[in-house]
């Protein structure tokens, strides 16, 4: 499952899956990126890093297949909501 | 249950130890991930470019991978988590059923579904009343 990393200074590399493989114009590909996700159709995949049980770790949604994911995104840490 | 937001780890881990830990308790029990550049937000259509941080986002994922369903909301207005919890287990009832039950309005467990067919149509109004919506 996640894999754990030690924290340095630098910010820790991000793998994300690449948008762009299959376009070739660039304003499609801002437009892409852009768009609002459909019900029925897949989630993207994406590899992050996380804080969780106590370490930092990567972790990617794919790793999360068999199981139902409740993908919760919020503004900011510290905020008041 | 994965948390997201532009905030790095280490905010989280500080977030963490010294808020959210004492609200529950207990340490967060779910990965809290990061998305410093905002990449996954953007892919998700909820990264919002004026103010550089993600919108009120919710997405329920089923275990093929699929998006179920979204909600979005602005940052001052929080999610009702009762309502989340209700609709992946309407969701959960449906995919166990293979499709041959659905979930009327203001299902919640324990509650009347719908088994879908040429005999139902037209017919809801026998088995299915609207107060059901409405009724704990």
């Amino acid at each position: 499952m996640p894999e754990e990393f030690k924290p340095g200074c630098q910010r820790p590399p991000i793998k994300k899956m690449n948008l762009e493989t299959n376009t070739t114009n660039e304003v499609v590909v801002e437009e892409a990126k852009k768009a609002m996700v459909k019900v029925g159709k897949p989630a993207p995949d994406f590899t992050a890093s996380a804080f969780y049980q106590g370490k930092f770790v990567n972790t990617s949604l794919s790793e999360y297949k068999g199981k139902w994911v409740l993908l919760c995104f919020y503004p900011g840490d510290f905020t008041f909501v | 249950m994965l948390s997201v937001s532009v905030d790095s780890v280490f905010v989280h881990k500080m977030w963490n130890e010294h808020e959210l830990s004492k609200m529950i308790n207990k340490d967060i029990p779910f990965a809290m991930l990061s998305d410093q550049d905002g990449s996954i937000g953007k892919m998700y259509g909820i990264y919002d470019d004026d103010s550089g941080v993600e919108t009120r986002g919710r997405f329920i994922i089923d275990p093929d991978g699929n998006i179920q369903g979204f909600e979005v909301l602005t940052p001052p207005v929080g999610r009702n988590i009762s309502e989340s919890i209700r609709q992946v287990k309407a969701f959960q009832l449906v995919r166990n059923s293979q499709g041959t039950e659905a979930t009327p309005s203001g299902w919640k467990p324990g509650k009347q579904t719908l088994k879908p067919g040429p005999d139902l149509v037209g017919n809801v109004w026998k088995v299915w009343k609207v107060s059901e919506a409405f009724e704990d």
